[in-house]
């Protein structure tokens, strides 16, 4: 089974180019524009609540790596409070399943509350029955795998996988995406379980399931083992043994080195920069079968978001993180936060012109990404130079729209399979492998 | 809670160590097992409420003793003329931060270690006891079906 996959993935089919490039546009057009839609809606949300609810006292796999999501209250003289938002950070790290994690965490942050302010306010201050509700298992389980960073990080492994130059093939592409899901809500899971107590006393993340008892503890690891071990074993055996190494790696890298690190250096910025790269490296081994130079390629890309991306939501909770116990680059090396931001945002520039030296893209990418890159790095070098809070809010809200767009231009400037054949590169192939191009 | 009911309640967040209270439940069968559980779960809600909240206490005095010796600094009131709290903004506060982590860096590590301990024994003993219930539910059906 796992020969015959290898043999499908490799091998390079006529295809009817246009059908399938439109078909490919239009659908990760219609993602992104409805997670962007949907991070839209979460922070209008969450960005109302935060004003109306004024009193208030924020996953990590990785990037967690998807960081998340950060709402800021509005200016006040006193220390600013921001409002617990989704951070797009975790989104970053998991998206992949573990890519996104800390970016992506960051968006799932969201996931937990858009609660109107009366009921909540009050819902919170009475005595709850900790006995777990059957109707209300899938919500508490949604928000313990944070579901939000996890379908942010399967739609960068999607963007892995869509961006190898192999045909599409629906089926591998499907088993990927459901097997990154499940490793990256079994990663969530576990980060959430480790995280407790530092989750009650931080605005954005005190209303998830563990702190608020609905579930227990035993529970939770019950679920991430339910979700990890079918997924890294989806991986593994529907996909190929490679992609099932990376994600096992990534929870590993998530939960064991991220989440303990969080606490104890700021390195943990970079660990969780690599959780969020993984998964669109795991989309690209789930088509190609091998770990080439446009994989390590496209999880740079995503490696280098990350810093832009999660620098910038830090710099707004540095009271909880201080008060918390989280070393983080905001708190304790502010210079290095900014500068490292910028620097990325740069390195983005340099990675998307070398798309097209790796044969990944045509030439007009690094020429249409040119004004998006530019424009994150100036917002990058005002957060450098002017360090306040709206130059952080500006960055961060950029971070979130770039990498979608970045990675949709990135997809349509995609160099086609026809022209590399054409060009000799690849072996011929039979044409009947056509017919299995067909999307339904 | 109320007295007749036979599971755990867990409570609002404490005002100083933001943690959850919980009352737990003892039924009168308890087993070894299960009281060992009931303890360390006791053992270490005890544990976490004493350290947050002696920790977020620390927070806010020198907080408010940053704000002060600041505010001084600049000459002016921990008041202005309408009555408000004077504060220092974000940037300012910075520095407090920045000082605040690096001085409790290290209890943070031992806590840190305390609580992967009370968190992994906790949960052992969960699976423990839920196996237990569950042979002892599967014994049960199978002496009703013998019956």
């Amino acid at each position: 089974g796992l020969f015959v996959w290898r043999l499908r993935n490799t091998g390079v089919q006529q295809i009817p180019c246009q059908f399938v490039h439109l078909y490919h546009i239009a659908n990760n057009r219609l993602i992104t524009f409805q997670y962007f839609n949907f991070l839209k809606r979460m922070y209008v949300t969450q960005y109302n609540k935060d004003l109306s609810q004024r009193a208030k006292p924020k996953s990590d796999s990785i990037m967690s790596p998807f960081h998340e999501l950060q709402q800021l209250d509005q200016e006040k003289k006193v220390v600013h409070k921001i409002s617990p938002v989704s951070p797009v950070h975790q989104l970053g790290s998991e998206t992949s399943s573990r890519n996104e994690l800390r970016e992506m965490k960051s968006a799932a942050e969201t996931e937990d509350s858009v609660i109107p302010v009366g009921a909540e306010s009050k819902e919170d201050r009475q005595w709850k029955e900790m006995k777990l509700r059957l109707d209300d298992l899938p919500g508490i389980l949604a928000r313990l795998s944070k579901i939000k960073l996890t379908a942010l990080v399967v739609s960068t492994a999607s963007a892995g996988f869509a961006m190898a130059p192999v045909p599409f093939e629906l089926t591998c592409f499907l088993l990927a995406s459901l097997g990154t899901g499940l490793a990256s809500c079994a990663a969530n899971s576990i980060n959430q379980f480790f995280e407790v107590p530092f989750d009650s006393n931080m605005n954005r993340t005190k209303n998830r399931p563990l702190v608020r008892g609905q579930i227990s503890p035993l529970l939770a690891v019950c679920f991430a083992a339910s979700c990890g071990i079918p997924g890294i074993a989806l991986l593994t055996l529907g996909v190929n043994p490679l992609t099932g190494a990376l994600g096992a790696f990534n929870i590993f890298l998530y939960t064991c080195c991220y989440t303990p690190l969080k606490r104890m250096s700021i390195a943990n910025t970079w660990v969780g920069a690599v959780v969020g790269a993984i998964p669109p490296v795991m989309g690209w081994t789930a088509a190609t079968g091998s770990l080439d130079a446009g994989a390590l390629l496209l999880g740079g890309i995503l490696y280098s978001w990350q810093f832009p991306h999660f620098n910038a939501l830090s710099w707004g909770l540095r009271e909880d993180y201080s008060r918390g116990g989280y070393c983080m680059m905001s708190v304790t090396h502010p210079g290095l936060c900014r500068r490292v931001a910028l620097r990325h945002c740069l390195a983005l520039i340099g990675l998307s012109t070398v798309a097209p030296v790796l044969d990944i893209t045509t030439w007009t990418f690094p020429i249409i990404s040119l004004p998006i890159n530019l424009y994150i790095s100036y917002l990058g070098f005002r957060f450098y130079r002017d360090a306040d809070r709206s130059s952080s809010r500006k960055l961060f809200f950029c971070s979130l729209w770039h990498l979608p767009m970045l990675l949709l231009v990135m997809f349509t400037c995609k160099k086609s399979v026809l022209e590399k054949e054409d060009k000799g590169d690849l072996p011929g192939r039979s044409r009947e492998r056509a017919m299995e191009i067909r999307l339904p | 809670p109320p007295a007749h009911s036979h599971s755990d309640w867990i409570g609002p967040p404490d005002k100083h160590s933001n943690l959850r209270p919980v009352i737990f439940y003892v039924p009168p069968d308890e087993s070894a097992l299960e009281r060992r559980l009931r303890e360390a779960r006791q053992e270490a809600q005890a544990s976490n409420q004493r350290f947050w909240a002696r920790h977020n206490r620390a927070f806010r005095q020198e907080k408010e003793e940053f704000i002060y010796s600041r505010l001084k600094a600049k000459g002016l009131e921990m008041r202005d003329e309408s009555g408000q709290k004077a504060t220092l903004n974000a940037e300012e506060m910075a520095d407090f931060y920045k000082d605040f982590l690096s001085k409790n860096f290290k209890k943070h590590l031992q806590y840190n270690r305390d609580w992967y301990k009370h968190n992994f024994r906790i949960t052992f003993l969960m699976g423990q006891v839920a196996l237990v219930r569950a042979l002892r539910w599967l014994r049960r059906r199978k002496k009703n079906v013998e019956q």
